[in-house]
């Protein structure tokens, strides 16, 4: 596989039993790999090569199948995602006021990029696809909390609310 | 429990009474209640703590023993997102305008209790200056005509006796007990719909075909796949009356002989699909999703399938492919998917938009619809009003209205006195439209013929600030990111165009570059499969049309005139306005910044100068300098 994180799998059996429950019923709906991968992302919070296996033992359907589907669509990840989960709107509305500087300055801060977990697994960021609080323009996310009209200058504070 | 056609209108007539006060009906139904507090619930005023102004309301009601008295009740988006958070306490119709939760105990006690609008947190106009009472009454509202989006910000989106109050499901029931399922075909065909989600292919034929495909198994599907950046009318509809399209999808499927549906949407937006299926459990209860709706004999069910973060599914048979459990990419057409869709079977697939028009026109017959609009372009069209633009919001404006009212008059101008330099509609496949431009009117046609198109509803403003080339980068990096590797044209193409034109951003390019640019554009879109590619150079092809000048200065006079590609960006400072203070030289990370031996005239310290070896552009000094003595240009 392209991607691993390099953070051992550590699912539980309940985590197993509960995710096995869920694709015996979605093994009878007609197109059910997507929805089996969504609850399966959100028993596990990732997709590791572990859980595609289960994944693909269950529905019947080939490994390569699922990495196929897994790899196609950006909300899949293969990697851990961090205890605080940022996403920095890139969408156009936000990009025209400036979220760019604002992606920029929350890297900076965390020493990582887009796309990355901080090596403590703390912190992840995200550039996202427009979120649709278009209103609130350059609007940054950290796990359910929505910060908008902010600028590079209150980046540190906010993040320092999470310490 | 399962309600018959008697049991729905009961509950109509029932209703009158919670709702007269907000629909400002019939004068001799008394209202159940005082006051109605209604606070937005769409997903910009709720990241805005929303609903912690609702739970705020609803303690000050108990404590106050006026649950009778008193009804809050939360909506969908009102429309104008930037005023947000939105409450509107009725009789008055009063709008409140960014609302903190700090805010409540005054107004509870001054207007719900006292009875007296509290005018200073009444909206203010952005241009008048002027306090407006009710929202109806503000420029962003009065040029508007609401269809679509017509129960948005005016019933509680997860209680289905408030649509029914709304004359909810009477389109159903009108076509399940007294139409053909021709006649219901021939209805849309006589209002001249055309879908709105951004190609504008008549609706009645997409009907038309999938009723007379062969087969005895059809599905209905709907397209929530709202990915173009900056554009949330779908989300709206979907969250602030989802039974509207619940509704819709029910008469599509009687009329083409279907029985099952699907709803494919983003799982970006939680709330959208929460209240969906909120709405989709109610009608089922109701009776009005299942077997035998109504006690008519007519089947139908519904199902949500989530998107997982791929804009290619926004292509119809990408979005197919997608919910059979696939990689979304496309394929070609023909067959279409009237003919061979889903699982193989002929399906109608519409807009969300487009289905949220379906229930009114069947109502209001088909030369109301006509009535609005302009002859090839009918009806109205909601867009999502956003950039640089002071009255951000969602919007709906019959076809055919300027894109000046839409800018100036409903958007309420650009913010800081900037001038008004280009709308982009139709997001990555769409195009520029300059400010010489800006009386044309906003139909499927006319935008076409300038090189932009309706699209999804985007409309994103952009003023002086802003460089062109650099949003044609933007779309670009979109499209690199979000074609779906099938066709080599669009997969690599777009990634040299890309790289063509970061070497103009970067002060790289020749004229030669431009050249090679457009015959690339026309490369790709002669040789990709699907919408994606075929329309992925359209931000370039159109500012490099409108805008070449901006191109020509980037690569000739190696300058970007918005002054926001940073390569071709020099800092200075004006030495006779430099008072030697310092703190720029203070702020710089580079420290590029140094003391000269120069004193102006009048000033006491000596000016400072930016080494351009060192300087990286960041911009710190500008902001930071009082003076206004730093340039960038």
């Amino acid at each position: 596989m392209a991607k691993t994180s390099g953070v051992p799998f550590q699912g539980t059996k309940e985590q197993e039993v509960a995710l096995r429950e869920k694709l015996a019923e979605l093994k009878k709906v007609q197109g059910g790999l997507m929805p089996a991968l969504q609850e399966a992302q959100a028993i596990y919070g990732y997709l590791p090569k572990e859980v595609q296996i289960i994944v693909a033992e269950e529905l019947g359907v080939s490994l390569e199948e699922v990495y196929g589907v897994v790899s196609f669509y950006a909300q899949f990840s293969i990697v851990p995602k961090g205890k605080y989960k940022i996403g920095v709107c890139l969408g156009t509305a936000c990009y025209v006021k400036g979220s760019g500087d604002l992606l920029a300055e929350v890297e900076k801060q965390l020493g990582i990029k887009a796309g990355g977990i901080t090596p403590d697994g703390k912190w992840s960021i995200e550039a996202t696809r427009c979120i649709g609080c278009c209103g609130l323009a350059p609007v940054m996310t950290i796990n359910e909390d929505v910060y908008g009209r902010i600028g590079p200058k209150e980046v540190a504070g906010i993040l320092a609310k999470y310490n | 429990m399962k309600k018959s056609i008697q049991d729905i209108n009961a509950i109509r007539e029932q209703m009158q009474s919670q709702i007269v006060m907000r629909n400002g009906g019939d004068s001799n139904i008394v209202s159940k209640y005082k006051r109605q507090i209604l606070i937005c619930g769409g997903t910009g005023c709720h990241s805005n703590k929303s609903s912690k102004i609702l739970e705020e309301f609803n303690a000050l009601i108990k404590a106050n023993g006026l649950e009778n008295d008193v009804l809050t009740v939360m909506t969908g988006c009102f429309g104008l997102c930037a005023a947000g958070p939105v409450v509107i306490v009725y009789p008055e119709g009063a709008f409140y305008s960014r609302i903190t939760v700090e805010d409540v105990k005054e107004i509870f006690d001054e207007h719900i209790v006292g009875g007296k609008v509290v005018e200073k947190f009444l909206h203010e106009e952005d241009n008048g200056k002027e306090k407006v009472i009710a929202l109806s009454d503000t420029n962003f509202y009065k040029k508007q005509t609401r269809v679509a989006l017509r129960n948005c910000g005016v019933i509680n989106p997860e209680n289905i006796d408030e649509y029914i109050a709304f004359d909810g499901y009477q389109a159903l029931i009108k076509v399940l007990t007294s139409m053909e399922k021709q006649e219901v075909v021939d209805t849309i065909l006589a209002s001249g719909l055309r879908g709105r989600g951004g190609a504008g292919f008549p609706t009645g034929r997409k009907w038309q075909f999938t009723k007379d495909a062969p087969g005895e198994i059809k599905y209905v599907a709907c397209n929530a796949d709202e990915g173009d950046p900056g554009a949330f009318m779908d989300r709206s509809v979907l969250e602030g009356d989802p039974h509207a399209l619940i509704e819709a999808m029910a008469i599509a499927a009687y009329a083409i002989g279907s029985n099952q549906g699907f709803v494919y949407v983003r799982a970006e937006y939680p709330i959208a699909v929460r209240r969906l299926q909120i709405a989709i459990d109610q009608a089922k209860e109701y009776g009005l999703l299942g077997k035998d709706i109504l006690g008519t004999g007519f089947d139908f069910d519904l199902e949500i399938r989530l998107g997982a973060g791929a804009f290619v599914c926004g292509e119809e048979t990408a979005l197919m492919t997608s919910i059979e459990g696939h990689r979304g990419e496309p394929r070609p057409r023909p067959p279409f998917p009237a003919i061979k869709g889903l699982f193989g079977k002929p399906t109608l697939l519409n807009n969300v938009e487009t289905y949220a028009n379906v229930c009114q026109i069947i109502l209001k017959g088909p030369e109301w619809f006509t009535s609005m609009g302009t002859e090839k372009s009918r009806g109205t069209k909601v867009f999502a009003l956003g950039g640089k633009i002071n009255n951000t919001g969602l919007v709906e404006i019959p076809m055919g209205t300027p894109l000046r009212t839409v800018i100036e008059d409903i958007g309420g101008g650009i913010p800081n006195g900037k001038k008004f330099k280009a709308a982009q509609t139709g997001g990555p496949s769409g195009g520029c439209i300059p400010a010489s431009l800006i009386d044309t009117p906003i139909d499927y046609d006319s935008l076409i013929a300038i090189g932009s198109m309706m699209g999804s509803g985007g409309l994103i403003v952009m003023d002086e600030d802003n460089c062109m080339v650099d949003i044609a980068k933007f779309f670009l990096e979109f499209t690199v990111d979000e074609s779906c590797g099938k066709c080599t044209a669009c997969r690599i193409g777009t990634r040299r165009l890309l790289e063509l034109l970061t070497k103009v951003t970067d002060g790289t390019a020749t004229l030669e570059t431009l050249d090679e640019m457009e015959k690339l554009c026309y490369y790709i879109k002669d040789n990709s499969l699907c919408g994606l590619g075929q329309t992925a150079p359209n931000p370039v092809l159109s500012t490099l049309r409108y805008f070449k000048d901006e191109y020509i200065a980037h690569v000739v006079d190696k300058k970007c005139p918005a002054g926001v590609c940073k390569n071709l960006l020099n800092f200075t400072i004006d030495k006779d306005k430099c008072i030697g203070c310092g703190m720029c030289a203070r702020q710089c990370p580079a420290n590029a910044i140094v003391k000269t031996d120069y004193i102006a005239e009048g000033h006491k310290l000596p000016s400072y100068t930016i080494d351009q070896s060192k300087c990286v552009k960041c911009g710190a000094c500008v902001a930071t300098c009082k003076f206004k003595a730093i340039s960038k240009g």
